[in-house]
């Protein structure tokens, strides 16, 4: 496979490569504690959302999983997600 | 930053920009995801179920409170505390929570030891969960699709491509963890250390050691 035999030790201890995969970490905790979920309903949203796209980043399946836990929750939908979206990076 | 585990950032860009981030003029344009999460927070955050200096302390929490520092202090304990090594062999969450240590992601830790026999890898192959509080947050590599399907079916050859040599005649165990269970190895204590204090010793203590892709 590619990219096996090179697996990167990354000893350096930045564990996001951007501020959003924190954000989406952060979130998909906030959520639960929040709403009094177990941890488990998050993470078979991601087991799912990872083993559909096995090649998929990581954190872009866990952000898939974040928004399926909400809408499996009734807190929100498709469209108004949708609209959320900022059309620039927003200061965070 | 590379990213060798990951082919696809999921850009839908028509022009190839390449990953080179090295213009302050022109940061990076808004990736989906990137937008996807600012949405989820701003709709969370509208209904009221998102506080956002709640998420400033988790965020902080995540860096100045979890990392690996955790689990090196555990292991120095229990290299200098038989009884201490007995309880966390025994009752993980509870031992490590001694020392200050629990939380999401650690409410059932099972800690795994290496001895000259046996050599332990933890992996977790669905979602690659990661004990949180005594290692701080995974690396990439953790995370592939390749170490999640090779560290249980070819962990020896795994391990050597990535600098570990496991002896034949040392057992190597995976450990997969479930819903449940977050595991953590104890691995042996170096030798020519016995002068050394605990926190000597945990600074000779990797994260890579505590994974089990390193000895």
């Amino acid at each position: 496979m590619a990219g096996a035999a090179a697996l990167p030790r990354d000893n350096g201890e930045i564990a996001f490569a951007a501020p959003w995969e924190g954000r989406a970490v952060a979130l998909a905790l906030a959520l639960v504690e929040r709403l009094g979920l177990s941890w488990d309903e998050f993470r078979q949203q991601l087991i799912a959302a990872i083993s559909e796209m096995p090649e998929r980043p990581y954190y872009e399946s866990w952000a898939v999983a974040l928004e399926r836990l909400m809408l499996a929750q009734h807190l929100t939908t498709r469209e108004e997600l949708d609209r959320a979206e900022p059309t620039e990076r927003p200061v965070l | 930053m590379t990213d060798v585990g990951s082919p696809s950032h999921g850009h839908d860009h028509g022009h190839d920009h390449g990953h080179d981030h090295g213009d302050p003029h022109r940061p990076e344009p808004l990736a989906p995801v990137e937008a996807r999460v600012a949405a989820i927070e701003a709709v969370l955050t509208e209904r009221g179920l998102l506080d956002r200096d709640a998420l400033d302390e988790i965020m902080a929490h995540f860096e100045d409170d979890l990392s690996p520092l955790n689990g090196a202090k555990v292991v120095a304990r229990a290299w200098t505390d038989p009884d201490y090594r007995a309880r966390l062999l025994s009752h993980g969450t509870e031992a490590i929570a001694e020392l200050g240590f629990s939380g999401p992601e650690g409410d059932h830790m099972v800690v795994v030891e290496n001895t000259p026999t046996v050599h332990n890898l933890v992996v977790c192959t669905l979602c690659s969960c990661y004990p949180w509080p005594v290692l701080g947050l995974p690396p990439r590599w953790y995370k592939s699709p390749e170490y999640r399907s090779r560290a249980v079916r070819e962990p020896r050859a795994l391990l050597a491509e990535m600098g570990t040599d496991v002896p034949t005649d040392v057992e190597l165990r995976v450990w997969d963890s479930s819903a449940e269970v977050r595991y953590l190895v104890l691995p042996e204590r170096p030798t020519g250390t016995d002068d050394l204090s605990e926190a000597e010793l945990a600074a000779l203590v990797t994260r890579d050691a505590m994974i089990g892709v390193a000895r």
